[in-house]
């Protein structure tokens, strides 16, 4: 019984660290793909955390929404704001993105 | 556009924005201190308004409270959501035409994935839909597993014949606020307040609701992914 | 402490780590992204609020979280087609203090 709430907290713990690890390492990446993709899986990680707080609700649309249809979005302007790119002036070429499909 | 093509030197630009950022960082510490005391200051346990939920939960038609706060206490709010999506759309097609398609077709395994996938994430949102009257699920979770089929086939590239984006593509987004107006007007008609459903048939109206709402947070949501307005049919 | 705080202050920390990058970052599509953080970080501790309770979670919270996620997504995709605009009008996805031409 000890034993199981000690492992509940240890990996509470280790996901809330986590959460804030991923999200740093995503707003501050200077690759934008990679930032999305960083972003996404800090939205699956999200719905590990509703789960753990008992929103089986949230937890659904989060993974719906929040990490699909958000990270879908993401990569559609990230595509369409690089397909632009030759009438860019050459001074901001940070991203690299492979545009597969 | 002036615009330099050689790597800059540290500029005095440079190491004020460095300044600024190291300047920053004090008074965000003081905000996490100050929010996270306030956090820690809250008593540990809180009953919140899960007791009263619980109180008029049979009253509510639906056995999960969620479901019924969603749609039956705080209605008012999901019907303001449900604009304040078709309102995201419109600002999305105010500012341009969709990007005409210059992909390449779609390779093999997205095909037959998307052929795979497509007709059991259907599935699985009308069981969301039906579900979320009991356990976890509902409206929401519903239509954005829906759009979720709708973003992969517009990824496969299928686009919307042109005889349906134009009215019945507008009549499928507006379904939901519609469906949630009309129910509004006829019972405050028949002589009850905003929004307050009898509870006899509150369940029913509830599953028509949700279900006129599906379908339209799915064509918003696959509509926004899109990105522009449709090209519509030669005859509107 | 409770796991319910615990990710309460893991909201907290979401929420700071978000601002700091709206603020610090030019990119637009970055800033973006901040805020997506920045949302999901207030929501834990919507969420995270509500379980503090005896039995079954507060379902208000939940309730309000979905509404938010819903349309935090709605804002998302506007922003996103707003920030192609300026892209398309002045050539760059980013907000900088030199005078545009």
């Amino acid at each position: 019984m000890e034993a199981v709430a000690l492992l509940q907290s240890a990996f509470d713990a280790l996901l809330g660290l986590a959460l804030l690890w991923l999200a740093w390492r995503a707003l501050a990446s200077p690759d934008l793909f990679k930032a999305i993709v960083l972003f996404i899986t800090f939205g699956l990680l999200m719905v590990l955390a509703w789960v753990r707080l008992d929103a089986p609700d949230v937890a659904l649309a989060e993974a719906a929404i929040g990490t699909g249809l958000t990270g879908a979005l993401l990569l559609a302007a990230l595509t369409r704001l690089n397909s632009k790119s030759d009438t860019k002036p050459a001074h901001e070429k940070e991203q690299r993105t492979e545009t597969h499909n | 556009m002036k615009k330099s093509n050689e790597p800059k030197p540290i500029t005095e630009n440079d190491s004020r924005q460095a300044q600024f950022r190291l300047l920053l960082a004090v008074p965000l510490s003081a905000l996490a201190v100050g929010l996270a005391y306030a956090v820690l200051s809250l008593p540990s346990q809180a009953p919140g308004l899960s007791d009263h939920v619980a109180a008029k939960l049979e009253t509510s038609g639906v056995s999960n409270p969620v479901t019924a706060v969603l749609l039956n206490f705080r209605g008012y709010d999901t019907l303001l959501e449900l604009g304040v999506l078709l309102l995201a759309l419109l600002g999305v097609w105010s500012l341009g035409a969709a990007p005409e398609r210059r992909e390449p077709p779609p390779g093999l395994v997205l095909e037959l994935l998307s052929r795979l996938l497509v007709p059991l994430l259907i599935l699985v949102a009308g069981y969301l839909l039906w579900v979320g009257a009991h356990a976890p699920g509902g409206a929401f979770q519903a239509g954005s597993v829906l759009a979720t089929a709708g973003v992969l086939l517009l990824l496969a590239g299928w686009r919307l014949d042109s005889r349906f984006s134009g009215l019945p593509l507008r009549l499928a987004l507006v379904a939901g606020l519609g469906m949630f107006l009309l129910v509004a007007v006829v019972l405050m008609l028949v002589g009850g307040r905003l929004l307050e459903y009898p509870p006899s048939f509150a369940g029913a109206l509830i599953l028509l609701i949700e279900a006129a709402a599906t379908l339209s947070i799915a064509a918003a949501l696959a509509a926004l992914f899109l990105g522009g307005r449709p090209e519509r049919g030669p005859q509107q | 402490m409770s796991p319910a705080l615990l990710y309460a202050l893991v909201g907290v920390g979401l929420f700071t780590l978000g601002l700091h990058a709206l603020i610090v970052q030019a990119h637009l599509l970055r800033k973006i992204l901040a805020l997506n953080v920045m949302a999901s970080g207030v929501f834990l501790v919507l969420v995270a609020l509500a379980a503090r309770t005896q039995g079954a979670p507060d379902p208000v919270a939940h309730a309000m979280v979905i509404t938010g996620i819903v349309v935090a997504v709605s804002a998302t995709a506007l922003a996103l087609a707003l920030m192609l605009r300026v892209r398309a009008a002045t050539g760059r996805a980013e907000l900088t203090e030199e005078p545009l031409e």
